[in-house]
This record gives structure tokens, C-alpha cells and sequence, in this order.
């Protein structure tokens, strides 16, 4: 009952605070984009090889592109009202419609990346800690620093030549087989074994960040005289690192993966790049080569509004791990 | 037969020997009290019978028998089935000792699950009922709370009630009170004792506060610098201090010993500091005894049992005349004006 209320209460402070945050966004975002010179009817021309000044009129008239800056706001924003996101010009079909199809598949490597990256960190950083000092401790230091320090496009490389080229396991690129129509738990293993390398790409940037966070958290856990009670008590050494140790070092390590989703999505773009992915981070990119900025707008908004989702999910979590987060009036 | 013997007990740290050759035996039901100033090596010995001592320490001397059964010679995992079930221990500081994260009664279930293998459900209404009788107030809401909403006074309670969860027959109390005010003090004391009565167990209390062991404990030993230096029933001892830390200790509390000692007067107190125990091969309370002689820096001094049944390590008092203990077994309503911190 307390438990409940305390956790709407969170809830409620933590949507309060994202409501203004989103629509902050929503301006800057709009505003800094029309700095960038050039708009989607340039790069159609110039694509096209040539067009006369008519044409490009008539191409912005068309999209509204020729209206005042502020007027093209007030329509975008009244779009959004309507649960709108606009028209691409490039792609010939709605905004949102457009990310519909890209969606899934970001979230999908997102999801994985990060669970990855939780479980791996948790568990390579509960290793480490196990020994401070010791073999094991070093060789993953190592590996750890490893994976911090190249980059994710490399790493993406690196996989692909070891494991699809060299080894001919896994494929190295795309989503799925083509032309294959799989269901069930086919279908499924066929979509995991595209997934893999770039998750695990994306993952290891922050395996390494996770791992160093899980070591550093559990020694210090560790030495407090709650510990020490748990000892006393009789408890195996296995149930006092996973019921007390585990349990206290978990709090800094969700703080930190919660504003890592924003930072995943930016990753996404290079690895959904590199893996000929179908998502977000591409489409992003595509969209910006090609000054579409309905599109990138709708990318943006969509993008802050998942990190805005995220930091209230992580906010939420944090308080079922920690009763001490309450309400502060 | 004794419930607790410990003899010639050495710690050892890589570059220091904290506590050694102490004896120390605690019978059924009895509360001795093992007292000494800050870095006497008393809560080292605490954590040395619980084989909780800090990392780097070890057990390097001497023998641990609880109930005749040699504790040094247990596996770790035959250890762990009789720490916090037939020894338990109570820490100083309730404001930490409990996880923030966990609801107290989850804390003081989960030794009864890991002891007397109950489930959650059972565990729980045990847990509820163990807060009663530590006179928690409103045990059923409590039992959810956690630390932070309870007071220290109430967290040493629950953290009692996690020691005596599984009625243990030896209670080591690390200065169990030192972190709270002192009405708090006396309630929280009374609770041990009481808890002793009730379920027959041995206490090994902990303390450097004088007029704690005056009211409660049967038998008193005081450390100084890792050493026994004396061992008595707290009146013979107060009345007739043997050893020289002894006296100077007594002598330094405003009202004890301090007859004929006019108003306005500086307190005596005992010159240097227990700094100077360091690296003595003598005894090493020598540097600041009024009564060392050329003897007492040669060999540390063996604790020696008199014909009174006192025990001191000292040369010079070994034959001084002590008061034979005159008092009943147990005088709980005895209370010292001598009642003083160290």
C-alpha cells in the first residue's frame, strides 16, 4: 500500500518534470535545424541533375517550404496536434509512417544492446570484484579497457571479418534472410543470429563502462557494516553478494544505463551504418544527407521522447531498488 | 564448564599484533564484560570469535573452544551453521549495520531461514513477534519498515532481534550503546539483560563505558594495548583496583576514587598515551606506570591468578591486597556513582 503510493508519487514527479523537457525540445530542435543551409527541394534538383526555378517553387510551395520560418513552426506543431508528424518530401510518404517501418528494428537492437551490455557488465564486474587484485581481475582490467577505448564502427568490422567472413557463423548484414519466409521459432533464431554482432558492437562500449561501475560499486559495498551484519548472520557468501552486496551496487549502475539510452541510439547510427540495418540511426542519417527535415524531426522528437521514457522508467526503478527515494516536496 | 574459553588468543596483522595471549572464559548465562580504551584490541577480539575480522587479519595464536568444540578447527561452512544461531553479535553502529535497502523484517527472517529453514510466511510472523519482544512498538507496521524510518534506538532493537532470533547462547555485544544517547543506553542494556535471563544466554559485552559494567556484567576484564591487564567482579574491582591502568582508570573518573580531592581540582589522569605500548618487550603499560620498575620492561608480565580468584599482569601488584569479593551473584539493582566513560 505505502509502497504503491510512493512509486505513483515518483511516477507523477518524474512525468512532470519530462512534460516541459519534451516541449523544450521540441523548439530547439525545429529552430536548429533551419540553421543548416539547403532544404530537401535543393538536394532534389541537384539530385535530379537540373531543375528551373519554377520547378523548385513549386516544389516548396508543395511541401510549405517557402512559408516564413515561424509560420512553418506553427504548422508543424499544429501537425503534431493532429498526431501528426508531417510528410517527407523524399520519401513520398508520411512521416510517421516511414518510422513505423523503422522502429521496431532499433528498439530491438537497442533492447538487446543494452541488456547485453547490463548482463555482461554485471557479471564481469561481479568477477572482478570477487578479487581485486588478482589474475582475473587484471586480464579482464584489460579486455575491459579494450572495449572502452576502440571504437564501435571498428569493433563492427572487426566481428564481421572474424566471424562472417573468416568463420562463415553468422551473417554480416541486414535483418533477416531474404527470401525466406520463416515463422514460429525459425523465424525467430533466423532474426537473433542478425541481431548478434551488431548488438554485440553496440554492447561493448558499454560492457566496459558497466563492468568497471559493477566492480567499483561492489567494493565498496562490500566493506560496509551492513555486509559484515549479513556475515554474521551465517549467511552463505553466494546469498550476501546477491541479496546484499549485489542489490546496493545495482543503484549507481541503473542511474548511469538510463542516460546511456540516448547515447545508444546516437551509437545505433554508426552500427545500423556498418550492418546495413534497417532503423532509426540510418534513417536519421539518410535523412539528413538528404536535408528531409520532416523526417529528422520526427526522428529527433521520437528519439528524445525514448530517453525521456527511459529517464522516467530508470527513475521509477530506482525507486522499487532504493526505499530512500521519496517524495521531496 | 565454561560456555566461551578462549586462551592465549593472538591477531595478527601483516605489520601488527593487535591483540595477544588473551584468555578469556564466558560461562551459561553469565555477562562478562571486556573493557579498555580505543585500540586496546577489545572489538578485534569480537570479530576474532565471530571470524569476522577485518581483511588482512588472522587468528595466529591460541584456541577458541565454544561448548568444548574447537571453532579454530571448523570448516567455513560448519562455521557458518553456528554464527548467528548459537553465537550472534550486536554491532556499535545501528545506523549502519542494517542494509538500507532491505525492510527490517526481511532482515531479521532471513536468519530464520537460513537456521531454522522456515518459510518467508513463517519467518515472518517470528520476524513480528521478535519485535515485540524487543518492545518495538506496532511490531505488524513495523515490520515493513526500513532503517531509514526508524530511529537509532530502534535499529539497535531490530538489530537485536536479528542476534537473538535464533536464541543464541553467546551474545558478543560491541559496545552496543556507544552510538546512542543515554536514556536510549540504559533501555537498550536492560533489553539484553532481560533477553539473557529469558533464554539462558552468555553475553560478552563490549564496552569502554565504566558504569555499564558496574550495573550489568558478572566478571570484568580490561585490556590495555591487546593485553588482559586484570580480570575481577566489578565490585572487588572497583573497590580495590589491582593493576596500575586499573587504578589510574578509576582515579580518572570524577567521583570514583576521587575522595579527598577538593572542588575545582583537575581530574588526575594517567600521563603519555597508549602510543607508547608500541614496540615495548616489557609490559606495556610500563612507559606510563608510577610504578614500573627495572623488572617490568624485560618480559610482559603473566596474568596470574591470586588466591582471591583476581586475575592481574603486573610484577608489582601481583601481592597487593584486593577486597574478596563480598556480593551476591547477581545485584542488578547495584548501582556505582562510579558510572563513567573511559
Amino acid at each position: 500500500m505505502e509502497r504503491s503510493r510512493r512509486l505513483l508519487h515518483v511516477l507523477g514527479r518524474a512525468l512532470a518534470e519530462a512534460a516541459p523537457t519534451a516541449l523544450a525540445i521540441l523548439v530547439v530542435n525545429f529552430f536548429l535545424l533551419r540553421l543548416a543551409p539547403g532544404d530537401a527541394a535543393d538536394v532534389l534538383a541537384g539530385e535530379s541533375g537540373a531543375a528551373t526555378e519554377e520547378t523548385l517553387a513549386a516544389m516548396r510551395g508543395r511541401f510549405g517550404l517557402d512559408l516564413p520560418v515561424l509560420d512553418q513552426f506553427l504548422a508543424y506543431l499544429s501537425n503534431l496536434a493532429h498526431l501528426s508528424l508531417g510528410f517527407s518530401p523524399r520519401y513520398n510518404m508520411p512521416v510517421a509512417e516511414l518510422i513505423g517501418q523503422r522502429l521496431p528494428g532499433t528498439l530491438l537492437l537497442m533492447g538487446l544492446s543494452l541488456g547485453l551490455a547490463l548482463a555482461l557488465g554485471l557479471l564481469l564486474g561481479a568477477l572482478m570484484a570477487r578479487a581485486p587484485g588478482g589474475v582475473l581481475d587484471r586480464v579482464l582490467s584489460v579486455a575491459v579497457l579494450l572495449f572502452y577505448s576502440v571504437p564501435g564502427f571498428w569493433i563492427g568490422l572487426m566481428l564481421i571479418v572474424l566471424f562472417s567472413v573468416k568463420l562463415g557463423w553468422l551473417p554480416s548484414g541486414g535483418a533477416r534472410t531474404i527470401g525466406q519466409n520463416l515463422g514460429g521459432v525459425a523465424g525467430v533464431l533466423d532474426r537473433l543470429r542478425y541481431m548478434v554482432l551488431p548488438g554485440l558492437s553496440l554492447a561493448l562500449f558499454y560492457v566496459a563502462i558497466y563492468a568497471r561501475l559493477v566492480r567499483a560499486a561492489m567494493l565498496e559495498v562490500r566493506s560496509q557494516d551492513f555486509v559484515r551484519t549479513a556475515l554474521a548472520k551465517g549467511l552463505s557468501p553466494a546469498a550476501v553478494t546477491i541479496r546484499h552486496v549485489l542489490r546496493n551496487a545495482l543503484l549507481p549502475v541503473t542511474t548511469v544505463a538510463g542516460m546511456h539510452v540516448g547515447g545508444i541510439l546516437g551509437g545505433a547510427v554508426v552500427v545500423e551504418t556498418v550492418y546495413s540495418w534497417p532503423g532509426l540511426g540510418r534513417l536519421a542519417f539518410e535523412a539528413v544527407m538528404a536535408r528531409d527535415f520532416s523526417v529528422l524531426l520526427g526522428v529527433l522528437l521520437l528519439s528524445s521522447l525514448l530517453v525521456l521514457v527511459a529517464n522516467v522508467a530508470v527513475d521509477l526503478l530506482q525507486a522499487v531498488l532504493d526505499p530512500r527515494i521519496a517524495v521531496r516536496p | 564448564m565454561a560456555l566461551l574459553d578462549v586462551r592465549g588468543l593472538g591477531i595478527a596483522f601483516p605489520r601488527a599484533r593487535p591483540v595477544r595471549d588473551l584468555s578469556l572464559t564466558v560461562g551459561p548465562a553469565e555477562t562478562v564484560a571486556l573493557v579498555g580504551e580505543s585500540g586496546s584490541g577489545k572489538s578485534l577480539t569480537a570479530l576474532a570469535l565471530m571470524r569476522l575480522l577485518p581483511p588482512g587479519g588472522r587468528v595466529a595464536a591460541g584456541t577458541i573452544r565454544f561448548d568444548g568444540q574447537d571453532l579454530g578447527a571448523l570448516s567455513e561452512a560448519r562455521f557458518r551453521r553456528i554464527r548467528g544461531r548459537d553465537v550472534a553479535m550486536v554491532f556499535q553502529e545501528p545506523m549502519t549495520s542494517l542494509n538500507p535497502v532491505l525492510s527490517v523484517g526481511f532482515q531479521i527472517a532471513e536468519v530464520l531461514r537460513r537456521h531454522e529453514g522456515l518459510s518467508a510466511r513463517a519467518a515472518r510472523s517470528r520476524a513480528i513477534a521478535l519485535l515485540d519482544r524487543v518492545r518495538i512498538p506496532d511490531p505488524h507496521r513495523r515490520v515493513d519498515a526500513y532503517p531509514h524510518q526508524l530511529s537509532g534506538g530502534m535499529r539497535q532493537r531490530v538489530m537485536i532481534a536479528v542476534a537473538v532470533a535464533c536464541a543464541p547462547r553467546l551474545l558478543i555485544a560491541d559496545e552496543p550503546t556507544t552510538a546512542l544517547d543515554v536514556t536510549i543506553q540504559a533501555q537498550v542494556l536492560e533489553l539484553i539483560d532481560g533477553l539473557r535471563r529469558d533464554l539462558g544466554m552468555a553475553v560478552l559485552l563490549i564496552t569502554h563505558d565504566l558504569g555499564v559494567v558496574a550495573q550489568w556484567a558478572d566478571r570484568v576484564a580490561v585490556m590495555y594495548a591487546g593485553r588482559k591487564v586484570e580480570e575481577a567482579e566489578p565490585d572487588a574491582l572497583f573497590a580495590a583496583p589491582l593493576h596500575p591502568y586499573t587504578r589510574g582508570l578509576l582515579a580518572a573518573s570524577p567521583r570514583a576514587g576521587g575522595a579527598g580531592r577538593g572542588r575545582g581540582e583537575p581530574l588526575p589522569e594517567i600521563p603519555g598515551s597508549i602510543d607508547s605500548a608500541l614496540g615495548q618487550p616489557g609490559c606495556a603499560f610500563a612507559p606510563r606506570c608510577p610504578l614500573a620498575e627495572a623488572g617490568c620492561r624485560a618480559a610482559p608480565p603473566p596474568a596470574l591468578v591470586r588466591p582471591d580468584g583476581r586475575v592481574v599482569a603486573c610484577l608489582v601488584a601481583a601481592d597487593a591486597p584486593g577486597r574478596p569479593p563480598a556480593r551476591p551473584p547477581r545485584a542488578p539493582e547495584v548501582r556505582r556513582d562510579a558510572a563513567v566513560g573511559l
